[in-house]
């Protein structure tokens, strides 16, 4: 120690002739790197304002049409752009029922799988059933939108009679849908009920309750928050799926409850009606982007929402 | 929380109470046993379900009538694949009008065509043979005779044959308006060229974004916005990226992306929608979900690397670029093909950008109008006749076997990961 600061004592006259600068150096190379990382970050800021700058500039030219009221469009029962009469709802409507019939199957499902590999499945099994059951989440959604137009409608129709089902109904698209959001559900509330602590587990037993006692009374509870955020990031997903409800649910807005009825979902009027050769500057076009920026709304906020809980939930036990 | 309530009753019917409710309490915990087996395994039968479904559409018994019988077509009666070229050509020039005659001859003369060529302008434009109903293939299999008595009942005059709707022909031919000569490979092609064109703009930027966001951001309030808005982008429906699309690629920038400002011949520069247009657009979309991936894969990179090679005196980039980069990339990888996987099944967003439906002829540049595998399985899912219900299955398979290998590859990368950074 002592021999270490003699030579740097011993070295400090020549030292500053030399002049040694410790400070960073600028490296231009680096700069540039760091600038260039910065804007790929960037790019994704650039997507977001694109997208809502659209969305508003060809709403606000939507609503600014003469033949457009803001309170129509929320309260108009009927959609039919040739005639000028603009009114979410029967879009809407479609959109919560496909919305329902898909967290119809894919909650009590989703959340009966997940209690099955959190709870009683041996790992072997876990490490099986869950690799096979996210296959169903990797296939697109227009394989879906067949399935549910060439079994799913065929199967609701022997069950309930031809009269009663359409050949295209938002019943069988909300079932099929269900069909797609149950690995979601299973994963992320698996994933919530596994990091529930195991000594919340051994405490219940050790009162002597059942196996069943203690997944469905202690763990679950404990896992509302992750099942919650599971359940409603499914519903944002459900609410913008699109190809299922464009191949199945049928073209054509329609204001009904029946599920058994044809009706368009919002997302669905978006991708027929944009899919078909349409004038740029006509009340049409507009009209898609004011439908898309409730769309975007909604989900944002049921995304947020989810997030939200998420990280509530983290907080608790870690 | 209940530990009080036990003290109240005497010991002794305390036990009693728990003896005569325990069969109780455990037969109810086997129905639920039962109950969440069940949900499990249903999962698992509705994939097979599925995936039986689309076989059992792809292949099977179809009737055809055709328009004209092939052996009224020479006075001797021989079958068409043993006419040699000169009678086919005078069977074309007989049947066909004058005008589609010469249209024929101005794409290539009728004398210079191959056999093959001929035989296929014989059958599709004279003989023209039309599916007048497909049967699935499990009533093909199991329910032979009935298939066989009911087509020579309702359609005498057509001849059945089992049919292989996922034939090398239809993989190789472009798409037609006869469901019967339709085929995936502009489609195919189409999905190709959007992937990689895909992949070329989302997976540097991807990467890019993530070595920022987790090497060199500092947590300030810009980086935090980058972050969060990151996250929620990765939840925007994808038909919104398609308006996206729609209005900055298809109309904004459309003489860039037409190929107009190039000089792309016949191009038109209000309209954008070009393989390039679907092409920016799924990169927007995959964006997010590639730099979600590729920051955990880098978060995965021990921090002992990093300080080892700051502790030699490299630079910050150095540390990336040789230590943390190769570290990750396995895993890196692995997210960017899942998610391009994605993006190659994803219709809704291509429908608005690309909107050109009908496409007989194979994107040649990134300025060609396209079509891709999903959307021709939408096209043909959306028509009413069953013969377009059999190709489009045949269209899923292909589409399946596609993301199958995609996903394999991922597999195969990960486990490799795997084993060498336990």
């Amino acid at each position: 120690m002592a021999s270490y600061s003699d030579t740097i004592s011993g070295s400090d006259a020549p030292a500053q002739e030399i002049a040694i600068n410790l400070r960073r150096q600028p490296r231009l190379g680096e700069t540039v790197i760091q600038g260039f990382l910065f804007f790929c970050g960037a790019v994704s800021i650039f997507t977001t304002i694109g997208i809502v700058v659209i969305l508003f500039e060809e709403s606000w030219r939507f609503f600014g049409s003469p033949d457009v009221s803001l309170i129509e469009f929320f309260t108009n029962t009927t959609w039919q752009p040739k005639l000028l009469e603009f009114g979410i709802l029967p879009l809407l409507n479609s959109t919560l029922m496909t919305t329902l019939f898909a967290m119809l199957i894919a909650v009590p499902l989703g959340l009966a799988v997940a209690i099955y590999l959190s709870e009683y499945a041996t790992e072997a099994a876990r490490k099986m059933i869950k690799p096979t059951l996210e296959i169903l989440a990797g296939i697109p959604t227009v394989v879906y939108g067949y399935f549910a137009l060439t079994w799913m409608t065929p199967l609701l129709r022997d069950i309930f009679g031809k009269n009663t089902v359409d050949i295209y109904n938002t019943a069988s698209a909300g079932l099929v849908m269900g069909i797609l959001l149950l690995p979601l559900i299973a994963t992320m509330s698996e994933d919530a009920l596994h990091a529930v602590p195991r000594s919340l587990r051994e405490a219940a037993y050790g009162l002597g309750a059942t196996k069943l006692e203690t997944a469905v009374k202690v763990v679950l509870p404990a896992a509302t928050s992750g099942i919650a955020a599971a359940i409603i990031l499914a519903v944002s997903r459900a609410v913008g799926e699109t190809m299922i409800v464009a191949v199945a649910a049928g073209a054509g807005p329609n204001m009904t409850f029946n599920p058994f009825k044809a009706a368009e979902t919002i997302t669905g009027h978006i991708v027929r009606i944009s899919g078909g050769d349409l004038s740029y500057d006509s009340i049409d076009y507009n009209s898609l982007f004011a439908l898309a920026l409730v769309l975007f709304f909604l989900t944002l906020i049921l995304n947020l929402i989810s997030e939200r809980i998420v990280k509530a939930f983290r907080e608790e036990y870690e | 929380m209940n530990a009080s309530e036990p003290s109240n009753p005497p010991p002794n019917e305390a036990v009693n109470i728990m003896k005569d409710n325990l069969p109780a309490r455990h037969a109810v915990g086997k129905v639920w046993n039962v109950v969440f087996l069940l949900s499990t395994v249903f999962g698992i039968v509705i994939l097979l379900i599925l995936l039986g479904d689309i076989s059992n559409k792809a292949f099977g018994y179809v009737a055809i009538e055709a328009k004209v019988q092939p052996t009224t077509l020479t006075a001797s009666g021989t079958p068409l694949e043993q006419l040699s070229k000169d009678q086919m050509i005078v069977i074309l020039e007989e049947n066909l009008s004058k005008n589609r005659v010469k249209t024929l001859i101005k794409e290539e003369p009728l004398e210079e065509r191959s056999k093959d060529d001929l035989l296929s302008i014989v059958v599709a434009e004279v003989v023209k043979p039309k599916v007048k109903k497909s049967w699935p293939l499990s009533e093909s299999l199991f329910n032979k005779e009935a298939v066989l008595a009911e087509a020579a009942k309702t359609y005498p005059k057509a001849y059945v044959e089992f049919r292989n709707w996922l034939s090398r022909d239809f993989i190789s031919s472009p798409q037609s308006s006869d469901a019967l000569y339709a085929g995936v490979r502009t489609a195919i092609l189409g999905s190709l060229d959007v992937i990689f064109l895909t992949i070329l703009f989302a997976f540097p930027i991807g990467i890019g974004a993530s070595i920022y966001l987790q090497e060199y951001a500092h947590d300030n309030w810009i980086n935090r916005i980058i972050q969060t808005n990151i996250n929620n982008l990765a939840g925007v429906p994808s038909i919104i990226y398609g308006m996206l699309g729609l209005t900055i690629f298809v109309r904004v920038i459309a003489s860039l992306t037409s190929g107009y400002m190039f000089g792309y011949p016949n191009s038109d520069p209000n309209n954008g929608r070009t393989i390039l247009s679907a092409g920016l657009t799924m990169a927007l979309l995959v964006l997010p979900v590639i730099i979600i991936n590729a920051q955990e894969a880098i978060k995965a990179v021990p921090n002992s690397l990093r300080e080892a090679s700051y502790g030699i005196g490299a630079t910050k980039w150095q540390t990336v670029w040789s230590h943390v980069l190769p570290n990750s990339i396995p895993g890196i990888l692995t997210g960017t093909i899942l998610s391009v996987s994605r993006a190659f099944g994803e219709t809704a967003p291509l429908v608005i950008v690309g909107a050109a439906t009908y496409i007989t002829f194979d994107p040649n540049s990134i300025f060609s109008k396209f079509t891709t595998l999903p959307i021709q399985v939408y096209q043909w899912t959306s028509r009413p006749q069953d013969e377009f219900r059999n190709i489009a299955a045949a269209a899923i398979l292909v589409l399946l076997i596609v993301l199958l290998a995609l996903n394999t590859i991922a597999i195969l990368l990960r486990n490799r990961y795997s084993r060498r950074l336990p």
